[in-house]
């Protein structure tokens, strides 16, 4: 079956899944997609990047020695963060070298990195985003690190995501949600409050734009924001098995359910911010800090715009129902973490890292510095959260499905293609046909 | 100060000696006709092989060998990970970008080439060549004026896209904006609509922000190169030209201009290739949508996250290599032919 | 004196003429004087303001931009973007970097171009022209073309640890100074051999006649009477050397061993950039070539226009 997950695999396949039920109780095979993957599960065959499974998690037999962590968290508040956290590594005999390189370079280039790792733990996404690099054999298997020390603090939701063709290459570290942010103050001077479905929406945005303000904050330069506005639209209208079979290939790009998003996706363009294209997402976020603009869909993560003593009126809610049959079910939460490189220079250290870094003490350090985002271990301080951060978290526990991002629910390849017809969608909706043919040729030659 | 200029004062010094040479073939200096295989013997032919071979290795494993494989690998369908994937494919990836999927990029980008070549000699070259007319009159104050242009050749790329997306171009605050927005926020590098279309090809209006930026950096250099030219031009044949009561158009156009004619073929030849291989200054600035260029897409389908097939970005490669080659061994082996009849 | 710049330059790219007198009249302030200052102050100034207004930026706080504008009045001035970027940057060491590429590849590229430029130029054989013309059409490729079969082949090639931190080819200042020697020394060995054939032809045989090895005609007689262009050349390859990035982001996969023009990145964080503080990471990486532009000018100058003047 590896052959076949290695062409075009399934996102189901490798984790995408995290239910309701599996992330609160832990359930195994809730969807149809875990009975797959406890089927890999049991499938040995070493494929590739499989190191020897002997000296797993490392917590009794003391790893030594210098290991090499490498970091693309350029943020201020981030990059102290993780020092902190590695700052408080317990083994004291292994010396962590830090090699910092800057966010966008990084992903940029990460199969350059990956095949020639100048680190031996290094950071990266979930679920699909994995796949070319596990299936080419660029990854450590750390299927003993969850064995012996993360199966029992780290919920089955995020082991699927951290898993592919039955392994596991992945140590989950943070997550956001995405969703509707804005200010409470400014919404309170207006009188607005959060809409619940697509109608009440566009009411919203008359009444907005009629007072004056610009409804929805938009900053598309770098290309990804614009997938999340999609995302949730096509979640919210057609289902997230939709999602992911499109991300697949196995759906087209010019079914009339495709075109029905960007359809509805016109209708709220007039209340965005015009020229998205040229903005920088900060750019647009600010202006929502400033109040000028009455909300943004975007992560959690806009809350490191807000000055700290400010962040208490930044609050979100739930992309509106499109279509009752979905509701609200479906999440959009990517999950950061942390991987080993195929070889590393000191394989029995990496693994005591990246065991370290899923565990509640590491994480709670982490967050303590940079609250931008929540932490998937057990036992993580949750009391300790602000209002957004709880709010999202519990929305992350209670929906049926979550999803990552487009970028990482696809091959990287094909979400640059998606993300350039996204940037001419919005240039100009018009022409929305010949921009979907166009990228389901696309979808058609590269999934 | 005045190294520069050692060359014309030493020659004095190596007085001919040709006449004494006994064996005049085995000593051919430049330019002589007479070919003879054994011109060195003993230690000297050794030395003329290391000196030959040794650069000659190097140059031909980094630039030579790596171009003659992307040929080859642009044949097939490969991660580019572990050699035991790679798929023979033939034509197919050049079927996909001249006729398949990415046609339309392909076509956008190769058009944008275009505009670029002939936005660099309708707008730095003439310019350039402007500027150097008027610095080259003995003006108050032309070295400043010369630095001043030039300063922007010497800065790095990084740099520079810095200056244009943060200080020219951003929509809101940039200068650009600021003097022609008219209040207004406007987005320079954002906006990728085409000014003028045909058939879904064209001109966008954020690639004629980027042009605007590289003659920012190009007029300087240009500039310089024809100032060089125009120094080498007798004084007296300005001087004579003005006497004979030609105005200064006319003294440009027919006795300056004709003397110019071996600066135009450079200016020609760097045109031509910058515009080919022009590539940093819209890497740098985020390839804004509509703004790519052949050698963008050669990266991002070989080197960025996306870049699954290396066979399709070696095709890009080898594409933007047929281009470039054809013309640059023209020009090379001219130049060199030339200059071996002249001497 | 406002023409000796180029009156050198044009020397330099004709060393067997004979340096021209330059007649500088003092004319007499006419109307058309005036309009062409006026034209030339003009565009100065609008060539300078980018680079002046982010000079200027760089003093300032993020927010006051940000609120007022680039051209405002300042809040407050300081040197806290400075100290930012020296903090997040680590510039000193990526100074350093630098120089460890730099330099090596600055001498090896003129010492090995210098070489065959001498044997393909100064001596008429069969296959001369031939590996001219290798040299320079090699300059003229784009690089992209390279990229993917040396990366392959660099991460393959070990190295011992005392030269390489990755154990390899890659990853290594090495792979970068290998990248830049054998990619610019064609464009040096087309300069170099334009020069060298302008030199009389009369002195290899006059070297011959007192019994010189070919050695010793190359570095006793030819390489002292190609000073000019060799140092016209080395400002020039400093420049392009210093301000490359694509060859360290590709080879360099360590954020601390990358140079300066590379770090410049570093400062763009994820989610939040502070737009003066990476103005005056940029001053910091342009004030070395500036000091060289400035310092060596008709160098510069005459590094480019030597190759073009004369063929």
């Amino acid at each position: 079956m590896s052959g076949r997950v290695l062409r075009s695999p399934n996102p189901s396949q490798v984790g995408f899944p995290l239910t309701r039920r599996k992330f609160l109780v832990g359930g195994a095979s809730a969807v149809g997609a875990a009975a797959v993957l406890a089927a890999c599960g049991s499938d040995d065959t070493t494929d590739a990047g499989a190191g020897d499974d002997s000296s797993g998690g490392g917590e009794a037999a003391a790893a030594s020695g210098t290991v090499r962590v490498g970091s693309n968290y350029s943020d201020a508040k981030p990059n102290e963060a993780l020092k902190a956290v590695l700052d408080a590594f317990p083994n004291k005999d292994v010396t962590i070298e830090l090699n910092e390189v800057d966010h966008n370079t990084y992903q940029e280039q990460i199969v350059a990195y990956m095949q020639d790792p100048p680190d031996d733990v290094a950071p990266w996404f979930a679920a699909y985003r994995l796949v070319p690099l596990a299936s080419a054999g660029l990854l450590l298997d750390i299927s003993d690190v969850w064995t012996n020390s993360l199966d029992d603090i780290l919920s089955s939701g995020f082991k699927q995501a951290s898993t592919y063709d039955g392994k596991q290459y992945l140590v989950p570290w943070t997550f956001y949600s995405w969703g509707i942010h804005y200010r409470k103050s400014v919404w309170d001077s207006v009188g607005a409050t959060p809409p619940e479905d697509w109608d009440g929406l566009l009411a919203l945005c008359n009444e907005l734009q009629g007072q004056g303000i610009t409804p929805f904050a938009s900053g598309n330069d770098g290309r990804w924001p614009a997938m999340g506005t999609f995302d949730q639209i096509n979640f919210r209208l057609n289902g997230y098995q939709y999602h992911v079979d499109l991300m697949a290939g196995n759906e087209s790009w010019t079914d009339d359910r495709t075109k029905e998003v960007f359809a509805r996706w016109a209708e709220i363009l007039p209340f965005h911010q015009e020229n998205p294209n040229g903005r920088e997402w900060q750019d647009a976020g600010q202006a929502v800090v400033d109040g000028e603009v009455a909300m943004m869909t975007i992560g959690n993560f806009v809350g490191d715009l807000f000055p700290a003593e400010e962040l208490d009126d930044l609050d979100f809610f739930p992309f509106p129902t499109l279509n009752d049959e979905h509701g609200q079910d479906t999440v959009e939460a990517p999950i950061d973490g942390w991987v080993v490189v195929a070889e590393p220079q000191n394989e029995a250290a990496a693994k005591e890292v990246v065991a370290y870094m899923g565990t509640a003490d590491a994480q709670n350090t982490y967050l303590s510095i940079a609250p931008g985002v929540q932490a998937p271990a057990e036992g993580v301080d949750t009391s300790a959260y602000n209002a957004l951060q709880q709010k999202s978290a519990e929305l992350v526990q209670n929906a049926a499905n979550v999803t990552q991002f487009l970028d990482r629910d696809t091959l990287p390849a094909f979400a640059n293609e998606a993300g350039q017809a996204f940037a001419d969608f919005l240039n100009d909706p018009s022409n929305i046909d010949s921009i979907l043919e166009d990228l389901q040729s696309k979808a058609e030659a590269l999934l | 100060m005045t190294t520069a200029a050692e060359p014309s004062s030493t020659e004095e010094q190596a007085e001919p000696t040709a006449a004494e040479s006994d064996d005049h073939a085995s000593t051919q200096a430049a330019g002589g006709k007479p070919r003879r295989r054994s011109q060195f013997v003993g230690t000297d032919r050794r030395v003329f092989l290391a000196m030959l071979l040794i650069p000659t290795t190097i140059h031909i494993l980094i630039v030579w060998i790596p171009t003659i494989l992307s040929i080859g690998l642009s044949l097939t369908k490969w991660n580019g990970i572990r050699i035991a994937d790679l798929e023979w494919s033939a034509l197919e990836n050049y079927d996909q970008i001249i006729l398949g999927a990415f046609q339309q990029d392909f076509f956008q980008a190769l058009l944008n080439n275009v505009w670029l070549l002939l936005f660099l000699f309708f707008g730095p070259t003439l310019l350039g060549m402007f500027l150097a007319y008027l610095l080259d009159k003995s003006i108050r104050g032309s070295r400043i004026y010369q630095s001043v242009f030039y300063t922007p050749v010497v800065l790095s790329l990084a740099v520079v896209g810095f200056i244009w997306q943060n200080i020219m171009y951003d929509q809101e605050f940039g200068l650009a904006t600021w003097a022609f927005g008219g209040g207004e926020n406007v987005a320079w590098l954002g906006n990728q609509e085409f000014l003028f279309e045909f058939g879904g090809y064209g001109l966008s209006k954020n690639f004629l922000a980027i042009l605007v930026a590289m003659a920012w950096r190009h007029t300087g250099y240009i500039m310089v190169l024809y100032l060089a030219g125009l120094k080498s031009v007798d004084a007296s044949l300005k001087e004579s030209a003005s006497l004979d009561g030609c105005n200064e158009w006319q003294t440009f156009r027919h006795v300056l201009f004709p003397t110019l004619k071996p600066i135009n073929v450079i200016v020609v030849v760097i045109t031509v290739i910058e515009a080919l291989r022009a590539f940093d200054i819209v890497y740098v600035l985020n390839t804004p949508r509509n703004t790519e260029l052949l050698s963008i897409l050669t990266t991002d389908n070989l080197i960025g996250e996306g870049a699954d097939n290396i066979g399709r970005g070696s095709a890009y490669a080898t594409m933007l290599f047929l281009l470039c080659i054809g013309f640059v061994l023209w020009y090379v082996t001219n130049h060199y032919r030339n200059q071996e009849a002249s001497v | 004196m406002t023409d000796t710049a180029t009156t050198v330059t044009t020397a330099a790219a004709n060393p067997t003429k004979a340096t021209k007198k330059i007649v500088t009249k003092k004319k007499p302030l006419r109307p058309a004087r005036v309009v062409l200052h006026v034209f030339l102050i003009v565009m100065g100034i609008l060539w300078l303001t980018p680079l002046v207004v982010s000079l200027y930026a760089s003093f300032r706080p993020f927010s006051d931009t940000q609120a007022n504008g680039f051209l405002s009045l300042p809040s407050s001035v300081s040197f806290d973007n400075y100290k930012a970027a020296l903090d997040q940057g680590d510039f000193l060491d990526k100074y350093w970097n630098t120089a460890l590429i730099l330099f090596p590849s600055l001498i090896l590229t003129l010492f090995l171009a210098s070489m065959i430029a001498f044997v393909a130029s100064r001596y008429t054989w069969r296959f001369n022209i031939f590996f001219l013309v290798l040299f320079t059409a090699g300059n003229l490729l784009p690089q992209q073309i390279m990229v993917a079969p040396l990366f392959q082949a660099f991460r393959r090639i070990p190295l011992p640890e005392f030269m390489s931190n990755s154990g390899n080819l890659n990853g290594s200042n090495w792979a970068i100074i290998l990248l830049h020697v054998g990619f610019q020394m064609g464009f040096c060995t087309f300069v170099l051999s334009n020069y060298m054939k302008l030199l009389p032809k009369e002195l290899n045989e006059a070297a011959m006649v007192d019994g010189a090895s070919l050695w010793t005609t190359y570095s006793k007689v030819v390489m002292p009477l190609t000073r000019p262009a060799l140092a016209a050349l080395a400002t020039l390859e400093f420049a392009w050397i210093y301000n490359d990035f694509f060859w360290a982001v590709i080879f360099e996969q360590r954020g601390d061993d990358r140079p300066i023009t590379s770090a410049l990145a570093n400062l763009g964080g994820e989610f939040v950039t502070d737009t003066n503080v990476v103005a005056a990471a940029s001053i910091f990486v342009i004030i070395p070539v500036m000091v060289v532009y400035f310092a060596l000018q008709k160098h510069f100058i005459a590094g480019l226009t030597l190759g073009s003047t004369k063929g």
